[in-house]
């Protein structure tokens, strides 16, 4: 969940910003920096290498994000009393939220090539023929999005009906 | 392929691709079509019924659905059960049995074939046997490459007793269609996970939810699909290819599951379900680590990942407790504790541990239900461990989980069986590939290694006998064909044997070796439904409730569908308890009938009174002041029902039905129990409140009428004393009564 955690690394980064300064944010990075050094470096590496369309995607799941947390926190605090409605609301925002980031996934993995592709997997190599097969067979764009359609669709039908 | 073609070009030449898929659908209809027909022993043996307890309140759904039309059966409010509490019927079942038949019902009245319901019911689990072994047959080919083992599979699965116990024709039960849904829906799983696809995750949810929607067992693969995604995460193996099958999947199917009235908010309350959703956020955090490890060397990467993993850690569980003690969260129902202590249920609700599916299974259960499948399946596990890729990861967890539930309880058997066929037959094709396809190698290319591999061992350079020579091959084809020819010898004898009685119809055979049918069921059943009023209460132990519903169509006081322990034990109390306590439980539920079954003259094992001792302690949990499990011993701690059973015994309702007359069938002091063996004491019990109203050809269903309150106000025992004319016998009733009161 890039964006969720994206909003939280953006305030975490941005309330301790004067110590960050100080290595005034090149791309290099010392091996001993603090965690919220790490995190400011990674906000501005993601901001300079993500595509326009791909930010587009980030900025619709932190809108998601938002709608669900709010759905939340009036659940906490005003009661759950039309309690299908709150799921129905809530989990529409959930799922939405998963799909579009699957929909991330596939279009940025297969779009981007593996020089960006976020989950490259390295660390086993064993599985390395694995890793072409899924390259290989990589959905395409079109694809992914009409994936993208169908489950959407599937998700408001359901959440419709549940909303009572 | 490489293996598929080689095969091919050995046996057929050069038979094109169309040619060898044609000739797979043509075997896979063929046993679609064996696992129909071996489940219609029943139908050819005793007629189309319905069979057993539950599938008479399934069909009795579906005949109200069928009537009603789909909204009223959503809001079905049955009066006629659970008298005088009467039950949401329509809130508190599983929809999808009902719902499937209903919709055959109706599409073949669209194409004008007018069927009737009950043989659609009857029929539906045959017909669902089949479009599992084709299931059986996808999920199979995505483990493995070799074309045989999908068709092994498909066969092993169609003919397995451990499945055909609960999918025979008449079997109309939950389980008929869930076996199918499950198979199909980890197909649909693994291949979601293989293509990382949103569109295979939907199907999935979807299938899901139908699932859901005809078995409570849907939480074997509520927790088995986090499992498999949680261990994947741990062997390393994340891909984007998990997160969306999974998180799809997650999303949707418990939107889903929750549009069951009888779900309902369970998947996020309820503790069954908790690992998928705890799963489901520990996916999102490994996918943001993993984006976020893109952007960053190693070892800072890891700094970051030491404090995420510390603060979310620390919140989860904090929230976890904290819902689960303010009890937001229910805590684990009972079956799932059973699942885990054997001993659970027993100590804790006697009603699970009396069910005899919830009891632990025995060995040699294994080898009755599966045959020689038991004993490929390690064999079969130990090769996913070979090839260790996603989906085998999901054999060897579904193996491991699904063979520790079938050793807990019975029933669980039956999710056990697919898994066992899938490995069973990879181990099998393995070796059938290995053998006859394997070409003895060329002695050219083996003298070119020979030459290169300078002077290996001498005994490499021989043995182009050894497993290449066209002995061998035969030896381990022909003992593989005597096996799989052994096995479905054995299944076609357990099927017929074991599997094939509807329990509403008894067979026996005569001393002369002709057929005998006991009807008395329905004999009894009928009987109730001709001579009393349309609602007359019927009373009896919950086993026969949804019987009587559906056969005889009276309210009954409980049945099979226990949700409520409290009735059944008043229930209990009353068949257990002397005349005197039961007579007002039964005049304040409105009692009008109570219906016994009784094995004693035929020597039918499964009666009320060797069920007894569960209305006892399921009576005792109640109330353990009024009744008590050691009463109803001997001394010696013996349960016996002769002359030296106890007065508890002798003086419980359920006895005194039982036996009531029954010393008339035969000469003076030689009535005996075929059932326990014993001599039955020579005197009548004698019944103050009941009297006698039926008694079934074999005496195996007993049906007594309560009698109304005494016109002169007198008690029973007064009156019953009166009519009897016997002043002297009313005295000593009266002096007896007191000291009967004193014992106890």
């Amino acid at each position: 969940m890039p964006a969720k955690r994206h909003a939280a690394s953006t305030t975490s980064a941005s309330a301790p910003v004067t110590p960050a300064t100080l290595s005034s944010g090149p791309p290099t990075l010392k091996t001993n920096a603090s965690a919220a050094a790490i995190a400011q470096h990674v906000w501005e590496q993601y901001l300079a290498t993500t595509p326009q369309r791909t930010l587009l995607l980030d900025a619709f799941m932190a809108f998601l994000v938002l709608v669900g947390g709010l759905q939340f926190l009036y659940c906490v605090l005003a009661g759950n009393y039309p309690f299908n409605a709150f799921l129905s609301g809530f989990s529409a925002a959930v799922g939405q939220f998963v799909l579009t980031a699957s929909l991330r996934m596939q279009t940025s993995d297969s779009g981007s090539g593996s020089s960006s592709k976020p989950s490259s997997k390295g660390k086993n190599a064993r599985f390395a023929d694995d890793d072409k097969e899924e390259q290989s067979s990589g959905t395409s764009h079109e694809r992914a999005f009409a994936d993208y359609i169908f489950g959407s669709l599937i998700l408001h039908f359901f959440c419709i009906n549940f909303i009572n | 392929m490489a293996q598929s073609s080689s095969l091919d070009v050995l046996l057929k030449g050069s038979s094109g691709q169309s040619t060898r898929g044609l000739l797979r659908i043509i075997i896979l209809l063929t046993i679609a079509a064996a696992a129909v027909a071996s489940r219609l022993f029943s139908v050819i043996r005793f007629e189309s019924i319905i069979h057993e307890f539950d599938p008479w309140f399934n069909f009795r759904a579906t005949k109200y659905l069928v009537q009603n039309g789909f909204y009223s059966f959503w809001d079905w409010f049955d009066d006629r059960t659970w008298h005088p509490l009467g039950r949401v019927t329509g809130g508190t079942l599983y929809p999808g049995l009902m719902v499937t038949s209903g919709v055959i019902y109706h599409i073949l009245r669209f194409l004008t074939i007018p069927v009737d319901i009950r043989n659609i019911c009857v029929l539906l689990a045959p017909a669902f046997s089949g479009l599992t072994a084709l299931a059986m047959y996808l999920l199979t080919c995505e483990m493995s490459t070799s074309p045989s083992a999908g068709l092994l599979a498909a066969a092993f699965m169609g003919i397995a007793p451990g499945y055909i116990s609960r999918s025979v024709a008449g079997s109309y039960d939950n389980e008929a269609i869930a076996i199918f849904l499950l198979v199909f829906t980890f197909f649909l799983w693994i291949k979601a996970v293989k293509n990382g696809s949103i569109m295979w995750g939907a199907l999935t949810a979807l299938f899901y939810g139908y699932m859901v929607s005809a078995w409570g067992g849907y939480v074997f693969i509520t927790n088995l699909i986090p499992l498999h995604v949680f261990v994947l995460l741990c062997m390393g193996r994340y891909s984007s290819r998990v997160y969306i099958s999974y998180t799809t999947w997650y999303a949707l199917g418990t939107l889903g599951s929750m549009q069951i009235p009888f779900v309902g908010f369970l998947p996020i309350r309820n503790s069954d379900h908790m690992s998928a959703l705890g799963v489901f956020g520990l996916i999102q955090l490994v996918a943001f680590a993993d984006f976020v490890r893109g952007f960053l060397p190693g070892k800072q990467f890891q700094k970051l990942l030491t404090a995420m993993v510390l603060l979310t850690f620390g919140l989860g569980f904090g929230g976890l407790v904290l819902l689960s003690v303010s009890g937001v969260i229910a805590p684990w129902s009972g079956r799932f504790y059973s699942l885990w202590d054997t001993g659970y249920a027993k100590i804790h609700i006697p009603i699970i541990a009396s069910v005899s599916e919830h009891q632990p299974t025995a060995w040699p259960a294994f080898f009755f239900d599966l045959n020689f499948l038991i004993w490929l399946f390690p064999a079969g596990v130990f090769m996913c461990f070979q090839n260790l890729k996603d989906e085998h990861v999901f054999v060897i967890i579904y193996a491991v989980l699904s063979s520790y539930f079938a050793g807990v309880m019975v029933r669980l058997m039956l999710t056990l069986t697919p898994i066992v066929c899938v490995a069973a037959a990879l181990a099998l094709s393995g070796i059938l590939d290995n053998f006859m396809v394997m070409t003895k190698p060329n002695p050219e290319a083996q003298a070119k290694t020979n030459a290169e591999d300078s002077k290996s061992l001498r005994s490499t350079q021989k043995p182009v006998v050894g497993i290449y020579s066209y002995f061998s091959k035969a030896v381990v084809t022909g003992s593989i064909t005597v096996y799989l020819l052994l096995f479905v010898a054995h299944c076609t004898w357990v099927t017929s044997n074991a599997y094939s009685s509807p329990s509403v119809v008894l067979a026996s055979r005569m001393p002369d070796g002709s057929q005998f049918i006991i009807d008395d069921y329905r004999e009894a059943y009928y009987w109730l439904r001709q001579n009393t009023p349309d609602n007359a209460k019927i009373m009896s132990w919950w086993d026969y409730g949804y019987q009587i519903g559906g056969m005889a169509d009276r309210p009954t006081l409980v049945d099979n569908n226990t949700w409520n322990n409290t009735h059944i034990a008043t229930v209990g109390k009353a068949m257990s308890s002397r005349e005197e306590v039961s007579y007002p439980i039964l005049r304040q539920h409105d009692v009008d009938y109570v219906l016994v079954v009784f094995g004693g003259l035929l020597g039918y094992s499964g009666d009320d009174l060797n069920k007894f001792l569960w209305m006892v302690r399921i009576a005792e949990g109640i109330w353990p002041d009024e009744v008590k499990e050691r009463d109803y011993f001997t001394a010696r701690g013996e349960y016996r029902v002769d002359d030296e059973a106890t007065p508890t015994m002798r003086n419980s309702l359920m006895y005194k039905m039982s036996y009531y007359n029954y010393q008339s069938l035969f000469p003076a002091g030689q009535a005996v129990d075929r059932v326990r063996g014993t001599r039955v004491p020579t005197e009548s019990p004698q019944l103050n409140t009941l009297e006698e109203a039926f008694t079934s050809e074999n005496w195996i269903i007993r049906i007594y009428k309560v009698k109304d309150l005494d016109n002169f106000g007198r008690d029973h025992n007064n009156a019953v004393a009166f009519d009897k004319g016997l002043k002297r016998k009313r005295a000593s009733s009266k002096k007896k009564g007191p000291r009967v009161l004193r014992t106890e």
